[in-house]
């Protein structure tokens, strides 16, 4: 099988989501052999080309109506290339630009399409993909009855490969994008310099037991600083507009699978649990004995989190990676 | 001005989910239903909407193969204008789903569609972006913010690097995140005055369309995410323990 990759980068480097989901594109490629193409698409393209050439060949389609990226304008592009250059198979990460993007791209190609895929295997030459559903209670295996086939991966479930020794070529493609129907504003973001919640080894998460922004980012950020992690939080407080949106883990948020997930006060409903259940090791810090957070956790502290949490930032401090 | 919301009939979603003896789909037999949380949430904003400019129309749409009777009265009951049912002999994907909506579009011709992101049972967040694709419209997905004026739509959308402000002209397909708004709860004597309101049945084959599957289901497993937790007494042992035992830290 020809597998396509649709790349995001980040400056002159791919978002580590994008590195999981080339693991997966390369190795469906090598299983069947066939071959694997990293497409980069924007206007600045071309920066995170030597990047991508470490995993795969790549091809830079650089041009400015491609920025700010939308859903439309680059879907139209990947689906001419797709159509163009006959390949079986398109992957992206399942991040919101994927599900955004290459939703849209699938509707282009006919709808053969696998969202947030946590594995593969090829089985006489037929790709199975396996997918959660509902809140990740569940797995289930599908198989796609046409082509192109257009898959989204969860980083998560991928481990990141490692680069080849020599790099791949890179190739320029023309493409003519038509101008994007979504005319963007800008991106306000208020996480600061923290690292992403998905990208991070250990991840600190608070719950409805923070009561305001100070009180979260004095002990939830200022621990996950001190273990040089991320801070996450649970839906309520998002919506209580204690925390940005983009700290939010579950099955409507960001799914994560970091070695530490780190829940201080938060209940563990299943919503918040499809987003960190797969984290490798979890511990948990909540004043209720009962609370369901303590059934997916390795360890658990039952007390007070505006009592232990000082405790840990003080006894950690200057003994981890972090400042 | 017309807004169709797709409703979607799932498993009441704080139920445990169980496969069918051959492993191959969840048993739906006694599970409870209600229509999707994602599409209530936008139907709220269509009523919101309305409550600002009364000449906007107000239509849900439900696709499938069980009985939407009841999922389309909630609709109703919460204060959707009408609602049509289109009746499928089949289960249908995403694609099949999109499709469907495309021939409700053609006919209704609403100037904006208004929908869940992704439906809670197969959280496939598929639908709206295949929609938006087959009817050549803009799309703004995973909103949390919308205004109408002069023929567009001003929205803020959540990604994964933050809030992004946006505007799209109508007719588009837009689909809604989980922080637009707390749907209403439909009263009493709502849900008995929506006993009366119409709903129009359509069967698949009348729009000029069978189910053409694009998914098929090879086997479902049920997953576990318990752990055995070791409850611990104090702030040193959980240090010790994650430092030296799990070495994470
Ligand atoms: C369709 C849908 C999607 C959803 N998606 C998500 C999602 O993506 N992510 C998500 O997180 N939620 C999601 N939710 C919401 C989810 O159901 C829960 O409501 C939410 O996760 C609860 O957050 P919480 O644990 O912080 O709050 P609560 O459930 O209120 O729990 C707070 C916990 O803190 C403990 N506590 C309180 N004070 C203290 C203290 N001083 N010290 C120690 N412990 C304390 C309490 O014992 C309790 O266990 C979704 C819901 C729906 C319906």
């Amino acid at each position: 099988m020809n597998v396509l990759l649709i790349a995001e980068y980040e400056g002159d480097a791919l978002r580590i989501a994008s590195v999981a989901a080339v693991g997966m594109a390369n190795d469906v490629a090598q299983t069947t052999g066939g071959t694997c193409d990293v497409l980069l698409l924007g206007a600045d393209a071309s920066a995170a080309a030597e990047d991508a050439a470490r995993y795969a060949p790549v091809l830079v389609a650089e041009h400015a109506d491609l920025s700010p990226a939308t859903a439309d304008c680059h879907a139209a592009v990947i689906a001419e290339w797709v159509n163009a250059k006959g390949y079986d198979v398109v992957v992206g990460a399942a991040t919101t630009y994927g599900k955004d993007t290459l939703g849209r791209a699938a509707g282009l190609l006919g709808g053969y399409m696998a969202s947030d895929v946590v594995g593969h295997d090829i089985l006489d030459g037929e790709l199975l993909l396996k997918r959660p559903m509902f809140a990740g209670s569940v797995n289930a295996t599908v198989k796609l009855l046409g082509g192109p086939r257009v898959v989204t991966v969860r980083s998560s479930a991928y481990d990141a490969p490692t680069a080849n020794e020599s790099a791949s070529p890179i190739t320029t493609v023309e493409v003519t994008p038509q101008p994007a129907r979504l005319n963007v504003n800008g991106v306000a973001s208020k996480t600061g310099g923290r690292p992403d919640v998905t990208e991070a080894a250990v991840v600190v998460s608070g719950g409805r037991a923070w009561k305001t922004s100070e009180d979260f980012e004095n002990n939830v950020g200022k621990l996950a600083d001190t273990v040089g992690g991320a801070a996450g939080s649970s839906r309520v407080l998002v919506d209580a507009g204690i925390t940005p949106n983009e700290l939010q883990v579950g099955q409507t948020g960001k799914i994560v699978a970091p070695d530490l997930y780190l829940a201080l006060g938060i209940s563990g409903a299943v919503q918040h649990l499809a987003g960190m259940k797969n984290s490798k090791v979890i511990a948990a810090i909540n004043s209720d004995k009962d609370a369901p957070i303590f059934q997916v956790a390795d360890f658990g502290l039952v007390g007070d989190v505006y009592k232990l949490t000082p405790q840990l930032i003080e006894k950690l401090a200057g003994t981890c990676a972090g400042v | 001005m017309k807004i169709l919301v797709p409703t979607k009939r799932v498993p009441d979603p704080d139920q445990r989910v169980k496969t069918t003896a051959d492993g191959r789909a969840i048993d739906t037999d006694g599970l409870s239903f209600v229509a999707n949380p994602f599409d209530l949430i936008a139907l709220e904003e269509a009523l919101r909407l309305r409550e600002n400019d009364g000449a906007i129309e107000v239509v849900t749409v439900g696709i499938g193969v069980e009985d939407y009777e009841k999922e389309l009265r909630t609709t109703l009951a919460m204060g959707a204008d009408r609602a049509i049912l289109v009746e499928a002999d089949a289960e249908l994907d995403p694609w099949n789903v999109a499709s469907a909506l495309k021939a409700v579009v053609t006919r209704e011709r609403p100037d904006l569609v208004l929908m869940g992101k992704q439906a809670v049972d197969d959280d496939s967040n598929q639908a709206g972006q295949f929609l938006a694709a087959m009817l050549d419209w803009p799309q703004a997905t995973f909103i949390s913010k919308i205004a109408l004026a002069d023929g567009a739509a001003t929205i803020d959308r959540e990604t994964d690097a933050g809030i992004e402000s946006a505007s799209l002209k109508l007719p588009a397909v837009v689909t809604v995140d989980l922080r637009l708004n707390e749907p209403r709860y439909a009263s009493m004597l709502q849900i008995m005055k929506a006993k009366k309101k119409p709903i129009e049945r359509i069967a698949l084959s009348d729009l000029g369309l069978a189910v053409e599957p694009r998914i098929e289901m090879v086997g479902v497993e049920v997953l576990s995410s318990k752990r055995n937790c070791q409850m611990l007494s104090s702030v040193d042992e959980l240090i010790q323990k994650l430092r030296d035992e799990a070495q994470v830290i």
